[in-house]
């Protein structure tokens, strides 16, 4: 307990910054909730395919050496391709996995159990990566992308922490500000997007009443993939940070981020936007008080017991469920 | 198909007839006409997961050492066969009961790690199927009374307390943060360096296992505020990297002191430049104390022996030998383990009565320049 107090900011803040990697993917979650009422499990390799891209992109342009104003520059080239490389992905998902069945009109069961086989298929190919190029031969030409694909690809950009200014008795560096400012000001995108523009009109009418919605002429395919792209964009973002905070990545990075981000989700009210972003900052910050007060091996059952304790009381999460109704 | 089962099987009941006939005889002079030949060695232990390195470090290891028998043994040749079990305790199992109903096998390599020795070798020990491990150094392990247990270097009641004196007398360090993994391992390791570091832990964290945990905020702000000059970690490389990296960017200043699951190369790649200066211990050699060893590997693997690949070798020479003397049967190979005593590439091999090594040295490393090099043997 003295341990919490003592190093209250300190826990507070790191909680925070590792947080908002769960809220931006929590974001994915509850998007494609929102409008199609699936759990689309397979968004956890969505984050991990846009930090391997990442990874890739830096290391074929040479970051490893990069200083100064150059680190910058890299890392916005980090959080480019991340966040295109997961919207991809997020959208040839939904093309595979998803759409076939929702053509033919298939009980929500069969998604999710195609959602599972989608999560494993991308996680499995990620990790043998290297045997198409074995085929082909050209696995020792590519090893720095595709050798020993089992163990973790470390981030090759190296950013010097340096400590900037107070928050209390926390000396918050460099790293908590980039991953705290980032995803806030992913989080006020999004959330200005869905409520302001017209492109976000159409997701929220569709998850208020997708036949309404279709009448009114919505499309409700376009707006089923701008789901699958924003959320597999703010993946991305999500991955950059992960990668700057954790420095490695690996093919099952995904799936313990996945279920926290899950979690975070259900915690805020799966289906809303400001929820998940809630879920998360709370998951994030309670695991460290958790750790602190009970020790490090109880961190996921703090996690747990807190999403059981909120669910009792409130049963559709913090702030209420749909993406639609909530702020219509 | 067919008619390959059609020929292969009376060859397989001609070649188990054989080695049975082998064990009821006992004689060790006859074998050398009747031996059975085809015989496997077993390797136990992950090749994928999170700490596969240091499963494929040993079974390059043990393939080395059969490589080199057939190529002297040409006509009789040995096989060794991979268990896959993900350094996984729960997987451990079903695959130990898939490896006994082999009869082809004589020995096992393995398990490589202690969660899953402790998992896998009973059911090994009621089958008769005898194990050398290459890695496992959990002490408890050789104090079950299992026959046929044998691990091939010093366990962690010799490691932990030289990391502990490596601590104390070397690095003069007052107050220790002692973490770990709450592996079978990791969770006994730490728990002999906390004892014999007495009143120098200035505090202490426990992590979940490998692949569970990306984020350590908490621990490392336990470890910065308990003042402590060096985080000792108990634990495999996954985990030790990320912990090393998140101390360094969360402002601990203080050396990182792992144990030999944290000796690999994946280690320093994860971690970066937050790996540099950090002290890894190990009751293994440095692979430049057997150059012979260091050649032959280098050129089967284009690359260096890493951790155990030299324990390995040792460990599958001692089934290799057996195999050569005839002694395929359980018992004859337990009593053959037992009293068996020659110079491997790590040290005089010889086993004392509960399966460990009768010799046994600690060495630690240090990370310089982004490599793992020998420091000194902790004496």
């Amino acid at each position: 307990m003295d341990l919490l107090l003592n190093n209250f900011w300190e826990l507070t803040i790191t909680g925070l910054a590792y947080g908002a990697i769960y809220a931006l993917i929590a974001l994915g979650y509850t998007l494609v909730y929102g409008v199609l009422r699936l759990i689309n499990f397979a968004h956890s390799e969505v984050f991990m395919y846009g930090g391997f891209a990442a990874v890739w992109v830096l290391t074929a342009i040479g970051a490893t050496k990069a200083t100064g104003l150059g680190t910058a520059g890299f890392l916005v080239v980090a959080f480019a391709t991340a966040m295109a490389m997961s919207a991809l992905v997020a959208l040839v998902l939904e093309f595979v996995a998803y759409r076939p069945l929702r053509k033919r009109n298939s009980p929500p069961l069969i998604a999710l159990i195609s959602a599972i086989g989608a999560s494993y298929t991308l996680s499995e190919a990620m990790g043998l990566r290297d045997k198409p190029f074995k085929w082909f031969g050209k696995d020792q030409d590519l090893v720095r992308y595709v050798g020993r694909p089992r163990e973790a690809s470390p981030f090759p950009l190296n950013i010097e922490v340096k400590r900037l200014f107070y928050v209390f008795d926390y000396h918050v560096s460099n790293i908590d500000l980039i991953v705290l400012g980032a995803a806030i000001i992913m989080m006020i995108g999004l959330d200005q997007f869905v409520s302001r523009s017209r492109l976000g009109r159409g997701i929220r009418a569709v998850a208020q009443d997708p036949e309404s919605a279709a009448l009114m002429g919505v499309n409700r395919d376009r707006v089923i993939r701008l789901t699958f792209v924003l959320g597999g964009a703010m993946a991305g973002a999500a991955a950059v940070m992960y990668l700057l905070k954790v420095g490695q990545i690996r093919y099952n990075s995904g799936f313990i981020l996945g279920v926290k981000a899950f979690t975070a989700a259900v915690l805020g009210g799966i289906g809303n936007l400001r929820g998940a972003l809630l879920g998360g900052f709370i998951l994030g910050v309670a695991e460290n008080y958790g750790q602190a007060v009970f020790g490090g091996e109880w961190k996921d059952v703090v996690a747990f017991t807190l999403l059981v304790v909120i669910l009792l009381f409130r049963p559709t999460g913090l702030l209420g469920e749909s993406l639609g109704k909530a702020r219509a | 198909m067919r008619s390959v089962f059609k020929i292969g099987a009376p060859l397989v009941a001609a070649a188990l007839a054989l080695s049975a006939c082998g064990g009821t005889t006992n004689d060790a002079g006859s074998t050398s006409g009747g031996k059975a030949c085809d015989l496997k060695i077993g390797f136990f232990g992950a090749l994928t997961g999170d700490a596969a390195n240091l499963g494929i470090n040993i079974k390059n290891g043990a393939e080395l050492a059969v490589s080199q028998y057939n190529e002297k043994n040409a006509d009789c040749k040995v096989t060794l066969t991979s268990f896959d079990s993900q350094g996984d305790p729960a997987i451990a199992p079903g695959l130990a009961q898939k490896a006994v109903t082999d009869k082809k096998l004589v020995g096992i390599v393995g398990p490589a790690f202690s969660g899953e020795s402790k998992a896998a070798d009973p059911i090994f020990e009621q089958a008769g199927l005898n194990t050398i491990s290459a890695s496992a150094t959990n002490p408890a392990l050789s104090e079950n009374g299992w026959k046929t247990f044998h691990r091939i270097l010093g366990n962690d009641a010799t490691q932990g307390p030289a990391a502990a004196k490596y601590i104390k007398d070397t690095l003069k360090a007052t107050k220790v943060f002692v973490s770990d993994d709450t592996s079978e391992y990791g969770k006994g390791l730490a728990d002999i360096v906390k004892k014999d570091l007495g009143s120098a832990v200035a505090g202490s964290d426990e992590t979940a296992a490998d692949g569970k945990q990306d984020d350590f905020s908490a621990t490392v702000t336990k470890a910065k505020s308990s003042g402590a000059t060096v985080f000792f970690y108990g634990g495999y490389y996954s985990n030790a990297s990320k912990l090393a990296k998140q101390l360094k960017d969360g402002g601990f200043t203080g050396t990182f002191v792992a144990a030999d699951g944290v000796k690999d190369d994946g280690f320093i790649k994860g971690a970066g430049a937050a790996a540099e200066g950090a002290i890894v211990t190990c009751p293994c050699l440095p692979p430049d104390k057997a150059p012979e060893f260091q050649a032959a590997y280098k050129k089967a693997y284009n690359s260096d022996p890493a951790t155990y690949s030299a324990e390995a070798y040792d460990a599958a020479n001692v089934f290799l030998a057996g195999i050569k003397a005839g002694k395929t049967t359980s018992a004859d190979m337990t009593a053959f383990i037992g009293s068996y005593s020659a110079q491997g590439v790590t040290k005089n091999v010889k086993f004392d009565a509960k399966g460990e090594p009768a010799e046994v040295s600690v060495w630690a490393y240090k990370v310089t320049g982004g490599k793992i090099v020998p420091d000194q043997e902790i004496k």
